[in-house]
């Protein structure tokens, strides 16, 4: 059950955006978030929001599973444009109610906002679908590695050993999790019934077992790795070199073509 | 023949604090020969653990030497050389492996070794080859089992291309099939590619199967030689802590109660023709 859990969101499918360099995505999601706040009417919004679906649609996964990262935010969405609506006082004014009055610049800034909110939530999704969570630890790695000019190389090392070993425990500790769970239920222990406290009382019995063993686990793999010759990421070499090769290219310059194209909507319209 | 581990009188002892010491080895000496495969036997708490951290360096002795290839283990300048020279495969398969897709993992010691990237590569499939795990190259470690990921394990170790393997009771937490799948990978290394074994057990069976049965008890050497020959002392290996391999235990028993059958019998095979042979001659 617990087992089959997936790690992040990753989707395998065959398209050019899961071929891309994972770092080219990650710059490319920074520049898509930045133009997607900069496009300031609604032609240059549009724009925008006609390329991420074209984006949606190469990345070759269902659109469903899209739809769902949307459902589960709609609440956020829907309260930042009321509140946009409620509070912006610009232009006509569309009705007063009491207290409340709602204007048309706020009818649009609180539509532009929730369409800013959808789509930022959306390429963010293709990057987490298209990329597994290695992929996206090494790009963080390798997009920071100049760091090391000021001193932090071995931070940014040290940082992305650890999200790899986080990754790679998350499905070993939940096992363990169920195991100490059934273990302690044929002990008697009652984890499903009582308040809010009572729960939070029974999972102790679960927790401390976990973490002692964790601290074993984390003792024999420091060992393993001294015995395969870790010393800390000093003259550490890697097998996969990721390149920017001709699909990157490709994205880079549409999307460059996309992000001018909204600039300009933003100025002549 | 020439060795490639050299343990040299060495003493061992865990501190607890300045008075509280365990000690574990004492004038403890042993030679490893260069494409050998020996089996480390012992009880739990015989020292036999110990003694593997010994001998790549990971536990320094606090008197003595190891030399691995005629370099002393203790010297930091060889401490890299000595770990990739002599690797080391542990009991738990789950606290060994570093990344979530196998082939990555089998590449940590090879890029730690800081190779050029097409060199890890052909290590890798290599290794994985060699252990038979290369259809599984993109799987995530989680999702194999126990006997798969003690392979892959020993795949990590076979990447960087050590001299000599040493594997501390590495079927201890797997299912029979796991075991099996383990000591065929381990035997075939030994066979084919020359890899020299050290393998640390409490399982008979698979001791059997070395060149070289060494018995150790409360930190000292008490058997040393060929299974065959190790096996038919059966009053020591009983008094180390350890039970005989089921064949010779039986040959030892119906010897004890007057039925004569040859001495050094260790394999079901052996046994069931010892015992036709001694039902012909009634």
């Amino acid at each position: 059950m617990l087992k089959d859990l997936t790690i992040g969101q990753f989707f395998p499918a065959k398209s050019p955006l899961h071929r891309m360099d994972p770092r080219a995505k990650l710059l490319l999601l920074i520049v898509y978030i930045v133009f997607i706040f900069i496009a300031g009417n609604p032609f240059s919004l549009g724009l925008m929001t006609l390329s991420v679906a074209a984006v949606l649609l190469l990345s070759r996964v269902p659109l469903k599973i899209y739809l769902k990262n949307i459902k589960s935010i709609w609440v956020i969405v829907l309260l930042t444009a009321l509140l946009n609506a409620l509070y912006v006082d610009e232009g006509a004014l569309l009705c007063k109610f009491w207290m409340i009055q709602i204007t048309a610049g706020g009818v649009q800034r609180a539509v532009f906002m929730a369409v800013r909110i959808v789509l930022l939530i959306l390429t963010s999704a293709v990057l987490t679908y298209t990329t597994t969570p290695t992929a996206l630890t090494d790009a963080i790695e390798r997009l920071l590695s100049p760091l090391r000019f000021v001193g932090l190389g071995t931070a940014v090392h040290t940082m992305a050993m650890m999200m790899t070993i986080a990754l790679r425990f998350i499905p070993t500790l939940i096992e363990e999790t169920e195991k100490i769970m059934n273990a302690q239920k044929a002990r008697g222990a009652d984890m499903e019934s009582g308040g809010l406290m009572k729960r939070v009382k029974a999972l102790l019995p679960v927790l401390i077992p976990l973490l002692v063993s964790s601290f074993r686990r984390a003792y024999d793999l420091a060992e393993a790795m001294e015995c395969r010759c870790y010393n800390g990421g000093k003259g550490r070499q890697r097998m996969t070199q990721l390149r920017f090769g001709r699909v990157d290219l490709v994205c880079a310059l549409l999307s460059i073509a996309v992000c001018t194209g909204a600039v300009v909507l933003n100025i002549f319209l | 023949m020439e060795n490639i581990i050299e343990v040299k009188n060495i003493s061992f002892a865990y501190c607890e604090d300045e008075q509280n010491k365990t000690s574990i080895l004492q004038d403890f000496s042993l030679n490893i020969e260069k494409g050998s495969f020996t089996a480390i036997l012992g009880h739990n708490g015989s020292g036999k653990s110990t003694l593997a951290k010994l001998l790549n360096g990971l536990n320094k002795p606090d008197s003595g030497q190891v030399l691995i290839e005629g370099a002393d283990s203790a010297d930091p300048a060889h401490e890299l050389e000595a770990r990739r020279k002599v690797g080391m495969v542990f009991q738990n398969p789950d606290n060994q492996l570093v990344a979530t897709i196998v082939e990555e993992d089998v590449a940590f010691g090879p890029e730690n070794l800081g190779f050029p990237p097409a060199e890890i590569r052909r290590r890798v499939d290599e290794a994985l080859k060699a252990v038979r795990m290369y259809e599984y190259r993109t799987h995530a470690p989680h999702k194999l089992s126990g006997g798969q990921k003690q392979r892959i394990a020993i795949a990590g170790i076979i990447a960087m291309e050590p001299a000599c393997i040493v594997l501390d009771e590495p079927t201890a937490m797997l299912d029979p099939r796991g075991r099996a799948e383990v000591m065929e990978t381990v035997r075939r290394l030994n066979r084919e590619k020359g890899v020299t074994i050290v393998l640390i057990t409490h399982y008979m069976d698979e001791a059997a199967a070395a060149d070289r049965v060494v018995v150790m008890d409360t930190g000292k050497i008490v058997l040393d030689g060929p299974p065959k020959e190790v096996f038919s002392q059966a009053e020591t290996v009983k008094r180390a802590g350890l039970d005989l391999p089921q064949p010779t235990e039986l040959a030892y028993e119906l010897k004890k109660a007057g039925i004569d059958l040859p001495d050094g019998i260790i394999s079901t095979e052996e046994c069931v023709a010892a015992l036709t042979g001694a039902l012909r001659e009634e």
